[in-house]
């Protein structure tokens, strides 16, 4: 077990190397060099000064030489300063904004495990009933919805038109002024419009996969020897094929990183919420080049987190892997 | 003769299948609509209307108007051609990609395999609409960037899918007697081999139009894509986000479009997939 848990962690280092390369390569791609933004318009900038600056930033050193330092930085989570007139570490920048997009999509995650898991079991216990059928036809709608028209529908009917749900923000104006049951109804108010539409998308398709997946199960020699025993239905199917049937679905939940995180981008824009997403997405605007870079790194770490998480979670609840390397 | 009866088959699995049908009848609908955009649309998509901003759906204008007056139904009706082109050029790289990718991969094996699947490994750590985003700060967010950029970053599907098929195909015995003549590997991976793993390729195609749209849809909603006064999905809809408060068919019809456009395209690949896997077939 912790074999195979070291081997995974070891596994993840080149990967990880890989994804600062890739970093690197695309900020080398760009045309015009990443202070250009800074000196181009302005009419006093020497050509001594910009050597100066070019010297100041590592761009006169050789790519390799450069890819280095930068890998090294990157480690120590050093990913320089802000082009924004704050100029504040990227390294803090992010680090205020992570929470909020972590706590999001666990939420989201946990929205999606407590309705799709059911959902699934109940259309491939009763395959092709009106409920599987319903099932499909949603899964079909959740599949091609554009998850941020569906944002500004709920925006629209549930904060506008009925005025029962805040339309942006985590927090309301009077948020200090609010007693201590206050302060967390109105957080939750704040959150259910993000979470319910983050986790939309998500919920087809991990309900689609719950239903085959079940529905492999279902069909295995050792749920026949099961019900053959005399137990009950119940019994068979919640103890028997659901244990079963969840093993990956594990993989699939550490799989789903990268969509949650990427969704963020256009769930924080729209209902303000101060996360990563909107962060990067006002980088990308302003073209602040640090923080962009410094994201998409921890993005990629990010996701490689959740694949080693799956991996680690797989081997915990599969006694096949569990017990293969204990000798 | 016998491709001709697999074809047969297939086209006897896909007419059984209803929802694939509409599929269909959905994307060709699509294709005329991009095709007859200018006898279609009942206005110019870009005139400028000052007597009729933000007028709600009539018998005038069918969908309403924008902030300029601008009719919504022929920005939409001519918003399917960006949305068409931008789905099969950006499909069409990451398919290119994918399938040389894979063909070697699978092709060569060793260590030609291990390093170009520990690359689709890496490329798929980066949260795709992450990497989108970091490209297109660099760039302009020109029509064909995008396209180029979705493309670029959604190959790895396809590497994956042909290369697994490249594995089997390879051991059969009408590539060991095509290499007993003399073939070269060239002629073996282009003629022998991919034309037999063209099908699932074709599927995920079709799968991936959807998402292209899906993510040009994003990008131009976030300003990031497709730039006004070209009208696409996307950008309307920001327009809608805008005026949430006071003009709901902004919002409401261009998403409409993007939504049936995507099930068209899903449907179709799913009802493909299911008419070429005889496995799914005995169910």
């Amino acid at each position: 077990m912790l074999y195979h848990i070291a081997k995974r962690i070891l596994l993840s280092i080149p990967l990880l190397l890989g994804i600062t390369l890739i970093s690197f390569v695309v900020i080398h791609l760009a045309p015009g060099e990443p202070m250009s933004l800074q000196t181009d318009l302005n009419p006093r900038v020497t050509a001594a000064s910009k050597a100066q600056l070019r010297h100041l930033y590592g761009l006169d050193e050789p790519l390799p030489v450069q890819y280095l330092k930068w890998v090294w930085r990157s480690i120590r989570l050093d990913f320089g300063r802000s082009f924004a007139p704050d100029g504040r570490k990227v390294a803090e920048k992010i680090a205020e904004r992570i929470p909020v997009t972590i706590f999001l999509s666990v939420l989201e995650m946990l929205v999606i495990i407590l309705i799709a898991i059911p959902i699934g079991i109940l259309s491939a216990t009763r395959q092709y009933s009106l409920f599987d059928k319903a099932t499909t036809v949603f899964v079909f709608i959740g599949f091609a919805i554009p998850t941020f028209w569906l944002a500004l529908l709920c925006m629209n009917f549930f904060g506008v038109y009925l005025g029962w749900l805040p339309i942006s923000g985590l927090k309301s104006m009077n948020y200090p002024l609010l007693s201590l049951w206050g302060k967390f109804f109105d957080r939750l108010r704040h959150l259910i419009l993000p979470v319910l539409v983050g986790a939309f998308g998500g919920l087809a398709g991990f309900s689609r996969y719950m239903r085959s997946t079940m529905l492999e199960v279902i069909r295995q020699d050792y749920i026949r020897t099961a019900r053959a025993k005399g137990l009950s239905e119940r019994s068979v199917i919640y103890k028997h094929a659901l244990r079963n049937a969840l093993l990956p679905v594990v993989t699939i939940l550490g799989l789903s990183v990268p969509g949650l995180i990427g969704g963020g981008v256009i769930f924080e824009t729209i209902f303000a919420i101060p996360g990563m997403g909107q962060l990067f997405y006002g980088s990308v605007m302003s073209r602040d080049y640090p923080v962009i870079m410094g994201i998409l790194v921890i993005g990629a770490v990010l996701t490689l987190l959740g694949n080693l998480l799956a991996d680690i979670s797989y081997a915990l609840v599969d006694p096949r892997i569990r017990l293969a390397k204990e000798r | 003769m016998r491709e001709l009866m697999q074809r047969s088959i297939f086209w006897r699995h896909f007419q059984r299948n209803r929802l694939a049908l509409m599929g269909t009848g959905i994307v060709v609908t699509l294709f005329v609509v991009a095709l007859l955009a200018p006898i279609l649309s009942p206005y110019d998509p870009t005139e400028v209307d000052p007597q009729h901003i933000l007028s709600p759906p009539d018998q005038q204008h069918r969908f309403g108007t924008d902030r300029l007056g601008r009719d919504v139904l022929s920005r939409i009706i001519w918003g399917s051609r960006i949305s068409l082109l931008v789905g099969f050029v950006a499909v069409g790289i990451a398919t290119f990609i994918g399938i040389l990718l894979g063909a070697v991969a699978g092709y060569y094996g060793r260590w030609v395999d291990s390093l170009i699947m520990r690359f689709v490994d890496l490329m798929l750590c980066f949260p795709t609409f992450f990497l989108i985003l970091a490209v297109i700060a660099f760039l302009e967010p020109s029509i064909w960037n995008i396209m180029v950029i979705i493309g670029v970053t959604g190959w790895m599907g396809v590497a994956r899918l042909v290369r697994a098929e490249f594995l089997s195909l390879k051991e059969r015995e009408f590539i060991l007697s095509a290499r007993a003549l003399g073939a070269s590997d060239l002629r073996i991976i282009f003629r022998h081999i991919l034309p037999n793993s063209l099908a699932p390729v074709l599927v995920s195609a079709t799968l991936g139009v959807a998402g292209a749209i899906l993510t040009e849809s994003a990008l131009s909603f976030l300003g990031i894509g497709i730039q006004p006064p070209t009208p696409s999905w996307g950008n309307i809809l920001t327009g809608g986000k805008d005026n949430l408060e006071i003009a709901w068919w902004l919002s409401f019809f261009p998403g409409l479009a993007i939504l049936i456009t995507v099930l068209g395209y899903n449907l179709l690949g799913e009802g493909m997939r299911d008419a070429l896997d005889p496995r799914l077939r005995q169910q």
